[in-house]
């Protein structure tokens, strides 16, 4: 910890490398976080307020409604992984960020 | 069963004491627990009994509205992993309030956000002890000296027995272990639900799509219980539920994100990086668990029928010693009793950290922080004392419904934590103030719409017995029973005004120290050697 109290913090925040990293981290978390948020959100407002178009049958007895609840499941987890993708790029970028510094 | 988890608990516990060697060790288990080892761990702190017992119990009765709960829980991880996990793990050391008080005035930051921390950890614990008081009693109905007291007194003795002894180690591999016997019971009894249908979907999904019963008025019904509605449906809720469902999914999936007890978990891995890879693990854990929770859920609604399941919450025990016998009947109430086990050890954990790292240390003795063995002695008091009250709280709610109270917790944690978590990470000017009357207006709006909704509020007639009766009996003056469409707007817009209103230069210019630290990890709180 005492190592880093001599860290010129202000420096390092005003490297290009830092804040190309950080608007390229802003960029992609503010649209996935859009993104989910309205996914997510479309299921309550449909089954809410537009109960008998979630209840049409898709095949068999299974019905919009449970396949658009499913299908969240797996929007999390592909979300999931693309932000793991995405983000073992941002740790290369912060790690010459400090040792440029 | 239920005994061989007790004692290979304990024997973790006596463990685990041995290789404590001070505050990170107790507070952090010297953040030297692994990606997938902190991603059961999470699992495990957050697959309660209002997973296991409240959503299959939920989906028996209500049918599809019940798996809301289940997307919703899921989908929460995504607000978790992408906005709070890595910045949170970088910057803090114990606690939520360590993000807050980084640059903003230490004394005042840290204990409202210790209130709240202590808040929404005892509210979430005495659902959880209440559940467990429940099914101890339903387990062991041959003893009649067994009231619903002593079983609820016996799980909080245990628990606090876990946290003052063992620390953040043992209670993370109470969780490791909980959260392997949770799966492995829920994916058995699940293929046992199959095995009613001779492993056919068409059969299954037929039965529920026909499901014929006796409702509560005694005439025979069939009904489609994949169709939305019947819990939150314009018609049964007098034209409010979907503005309800909404405002439920709002608390759900963004109460998780302020979760004291799954935020201390990422302090416990050694970097951002571990913390990342944690999530993910326990996103697939918590994914497939929510998937089984409709053969677990529909599985007791078509085979045990919704007129013949005791209370809500007992629906998934119910439904084992339907298909298994009693020894399957026994395995799952352990199971179910582990889980509840698992997530008190880990609120008493959080809420101790809090009080002791923020309140003792950080106001009471002005953040002189050289005492670091003092800190886990007034962490283990405030475990005994937060386990007491709660022990007490749920004793006397014991008819209280479980969901009610865990939901409770998730607005709360919503519209105050998460606020003042994502503004603090992320906005400049946020301040002291902010922080404060965020904090403050988050917690009291959201509690104070509890009150005056329906869950508490309403008259009943004659015919409703004595415990199941509205605490209050007047017309509800807030018609949501979830308030989070309110609160968590107000906790954001009374962080924000409050920023406004008192500008922080200090805090402004600490900013740029603190975006280098969130998104770099440069800094970190280091892992100590055993």
């Amino acid at each position: 910890m005492n190592k880093t109290s001599s860290v010129d913090w202000a420096a390092i925040e005003a490297q290009p490398a830092f804040r190309a990293l950080l608007a390229r981290k802003s960029r992609f978390i503010i649209s996935a976080t859009i993104f989910f948020v309205a996914y997510y959100f479309a299921l309550p407002v449909l089954v809410g307020w537009f109960p008998t178009l979630m209840k049409q049958v898709v095949f068999g007895v299974i019905n919009l409604a449970y396949l658009f609840a499913l299908s969240q499941f797996f929007m999390a987890w592909t979300l999931a992984f693309i932000y793991t993708r995405t983000a073992a790029q941002w740790d290369i970028a912060a790690a010459q960020v400090i040792k440029n510094h | 069963m239920f005994l061989a988890f007790v004692v290979a608990t304990l024997g973790i516990t006596v463990w685990a004491a041995k290789k404590n060697t001070g505050a990170s060790a107790y507070f952090a288990a010297g953040r030297s627990i692994t990606g997938w080892q902190n991603g059961l761990a999470v699992a495990g702190d957050y697959m309660s009994a209002a997973s296991f017992l409240g959503i299959s119990g939920m989906i028996a009765l209500y049918g599809y509205d019940g798996f809301m709960y289940s997307v919703g829980w899921l989908v929460a991880y995504l607000t978790v992993l992408l906005v709070i996990a890595e910045p949170l793990r970088n910057v803090g050391k114990y606690t939520m309030a360590d993000l807050l008080a980084f640059r903003l005035t230490p004394r005042p930051v840290r204990a409202m956000a210790s209130l709240s921390t202590i808040t929404v950890s005892t509210l979430y614990m005495v659902a959880q002890m209440i559940g467990a008081g429940a099914l101890v009693k339903l387990l062991l109905q041959d003893l009649p000296w067994l009231t619903t007291e002593w079983a609820i007194t016996g799980v909080g003795v245990l628990m606090v027995v876990y946290v003052v002894f063992g620390g953040m180690l043992a209670t993370t591999w109470v969780q490791i272990i909980k959260a392997i016997l949770l799966m492995t019971g829920t994916i058995f009894l699940s293929i046992l639900v199959m095995e009613h249908f001779d492993f056919s979907f068409t059969k299954f999904f037929e039965a529920i799509a026909h499901l014929t019963y006796t409702d509560k008025s005694g005439v025979e019904v069939t009904k489609n219980f994949l169709e939305p509605g019947m819990k939150f449906g314009a018609d049964v809720t007098h034209g409010w539920g979907p503005l309800d469902l909404l405002s439920l999914g709002l608390a759900l999936v963004f109460g998780t994100a302020g979760l004291p007890h799954i935020l201390v978990r990422f302090y416990t891995v050694p970097d951002a990086k571990t913390a990342r890879v944690s999530v993910v693990w326990a996103m697939v854990i918590i994914g497939i668990f929510y998937i089984l929770t409709t053969f677990l859920g529909f599985g007791a609604a078509t085979i045990l029928k919704p007129d013949h399941i005791v209370t809500d919450n007992m629906a998934a025990p119910q439904l084992a010693e339907f298909l298994g016998g009693s020894i399957f009947f026994a395995f799952i109430s352990a199971v179910a009793f582990a889980t509840i086990l698992a997530v008190v050890a880990g609120l008493t954990i959080s809420a101790s950290a809090s009080f002791a790292h923020d309140f003792y240390s950080n106001v009471l003795h002005h953040g002189r922080e050289n005492c670091p063995s003092m800190e886990v002695r007034v962490a283990r008091i405030t475990a005994f004392v937060v386990g007491a009250i709660s022990i007490f709280l749920a004793i006397k709610l014991q008819n209280v419904n479980v969901a009610f109270l865990v939901g409770l917790a998730f607005a709360v944690a919503a519209s105050a934590n998460l606020p003042v978590i994502v503004l603090s990470i992320y906005w400049k000017k946020f301040s002291t103030t902010g922080a404060v009357l965020g904090l403050a207006v988050g917690l009291l709006s959201s509690i104070v719409l509890i009150i005056l909704s329906p869950s508490l509020m309403g008259i009943d007639g004659p015919e409703i017995l004595a415990a199941k009766r509205h605490l209050i009996q007047a017309n509800a003056i807030f018609p949501l029973t979830n308030p989070g469409i309110v609160s968590i707007p107000l906790g954001f817009f009374a962080a924000i005004i409050g920023s406004l209103m008192k500008r922080e230069p200090q805090a402004e210019a600490k900013f740029a120290e603190l975006k280098v630290r969130a998104h770099t990890g440069l800094g970190a709180e280091q892992t100590t050697a055993p």
